[in-house]
């Protein structure tokens, strides 16, 4: 994709002006680092960061018959949420993989809101427009929206905010700005994702980043998700691995009928042939998405954790070896590096 | 955090972001400024072993960060005599500090006439300057 067709965020000069490394992100410039990704991360892990995820995809659901379509369409059992309340979940295929994992927050008994992965939108918002049933209605809304991740201990505090159980949310103002208030996020750290019409971002960005909020790029997103197993679609997950084999089983609701289901009941039934596991290096390297696993299996996501200081990653094994304590090989460009797998998640925040 | 941006005016340079310190018949190796710059924070130096060679304009070993990983090249031939244990233990010394504490390897030079062939300071500038 050319330069030219790159989109961008209503913050994009302000990453800019702060120095921000811009990359190529899912056809969006996005900031991946301002002065690091491992400060980043550690500022999310110990006092706050705020992240631009205006990227991703907003699309709303309508009408007397959104439930029943979406009840069809997705994993999870929607019928458990109530108004303000919102859910993991994954847009499912025929063969049991996923087009799309997102979260779906529950507006009203006939609108539901989902959050869709950037490099996803088009295909998610595709794949529900044409199977929209007589009573609902699919409108993709994402370029009237801004998103903004404020995540840490210190997160909800300094926005002012009050606590709230997570996967809720709420109508609130936090610097003068109406926002959605989610009680969600992508770092296994408190906080909130905050969404305001894209004309609103800049003021809202300005008032988080103005108290002492450190922005954080996409690089550090990415090791803050790792470090929880947090899945990253396209890496982790596809359209051609099940949620099984993923280790989402808790988000399929396989006593409902929904796309792929009777695959999904089959392979819980047999027991998958490979599972994604989590695995720490135990010699100096950083595993990357792509490597073998000697004896069979692939990385999927792989980097250097900051908070334990060695390589990381997540990758598909024989389910025979997918067992914490099980020793893995990794062909890190030709020289075998011993790791072993772990249970999720890699990093566990210390009680404090 | 990365120590400021310089080009050290006593060193020669490969086009490939290394350098070279020539000390006699031995030479010391790094990345440039740029280099680690580019990648950002080091987290990783796949060192070669003692005693090995290197071979000019091939790789020899990587450095890699959070996001990305690159080959060193080596900007002389020789044989490896020490490597920086500091570098291998603390890679975001060559961060800090890339033509000093940072340093990766030093080499017995096999032909000493392939200095000739390395870049000054301002020639790797206006490399650098393409980028």
């Amino acid at each position: 994709m050319s330069d030219e067709a790159l989109r961008r965020t209503p913050l994009y000069d302000r990453h800019v002006a702060l120095g921000a490394r811009m990359v190529p992100f899912a056809g969006w410039e996005m900031p991946v680092q301002y002065d690091g990704v491992i400060p980043e991360h550690l500022a999310v892990r110990r006092d706050r960061g705020v992240f631009d995820v205006s990227h991703m995809g907003q699309i709303h659901v309508e009408g007397p018959a959104q439930a029943e379509l979406l009840q069809g369409l997705l994993s999870n059992d929607l019928s458990r949420l109530a108004d303000g309340e919102a859910q993991y979940t994954l847009l499912t295929n025929a063969r049991g993989g996923i087009v799309d994992d997102l979260i779906a927050y529950r507006l009203g008994p006939f609108h539901t809101l989902l959050v869709v992965n950037a490099g996803n939108r088009e295909a998610a918002f595709a794949w529900l427009k044409e199977r929209e049933i007589r009573g609902s209605e699919v409108r993709d809304a994402s370029d009237e929206y801004a998103l903004l991740a404020v995540q840490g201990p210190t997160a909800i505090a300094a926005l002012g905010l009050a606590e709230a159980p997570a996967f809720t949310h709420a109508m609130g103002e936090v610097g003068g700005v109406e926002v959605m208030v989610c009680r969600t996020g992508y770092t296994g750290e408190a906080g909130v994702e905050l969404m305001c019409a894209a004309e609103d971002a800049v003021e809202l960005w300005d008032a988080i980043v103005g108290n002492g909020t450190t922005p954080a790029g996409l690089g550090a997103r990415d090791t803050l998700r790792l470090e929880v197993c947090y899945p990253l679609h396209g890496n982790d997950i596809t359209a051609d691995t099940d949620a099984i084999s993923a280790g989402l089983g808790w988000v399929c609701a396989l006593d409902k009928d929904f796309t792929g289901a009777d695959v999904l009941r089959a392979v819980k039934a047999d027991g998958p042939e490979r599972k994604l596991a989590a695995f720490v290096m135990d010699e100096k390297a950083v595993p990357r998405h792509g490597m073998p696993v000697v004896g069979g299996g692939e990385v999927t996501s792989g980097t250097h954790s900051p908070m334990l200081d060695c390589g990381i990653g997540m990758g598909y094994v024989p389910a025979a070896a997918a067992a914490p304590g099980s020793e893995l090989v990794i062909d890190v460009r030709g020289r075998p590096k011993r790791a072993h797998v772990v249970k999720k998640p890699i990093y566990v925040k210390e009680e404090s | 955090m990365a120590g400021a941006k310089s080009y050290p005016e006593d060193l020669k340079y490969h086009p490939e972001h290394d350098w070279a310190r020539i000390e006699g018949d031995e030479a010391v190796l790094g990345i440039t400024w740029w280099a680690q710059d580019a990648l950002g924070e080091l987290v990783h130096f796949e060192a070669p072993a003692v005693g090995g060679s290197v071979v000019k304009d091939e790789a020899y070993g990587e450095v890699e960060s959070v996001k990305a990983v690159s080959d060193v090249v080596a900007p002389l031939s020789g044989e490896i005599l020490e490597v920086n244990d500091k570098a291998v233990e603390e890679p975001e010394s060559i961060n800090d500090d890339p033509y000093g504490e940072g340093w990766l390897i030093r080499i017995r030079l096999s032909d000493p006439s392939e200095v000739d062939t390395l870049l000054d300071v301002e020639a790797y500038q206006a490399v650098v300057a393409e980028q």
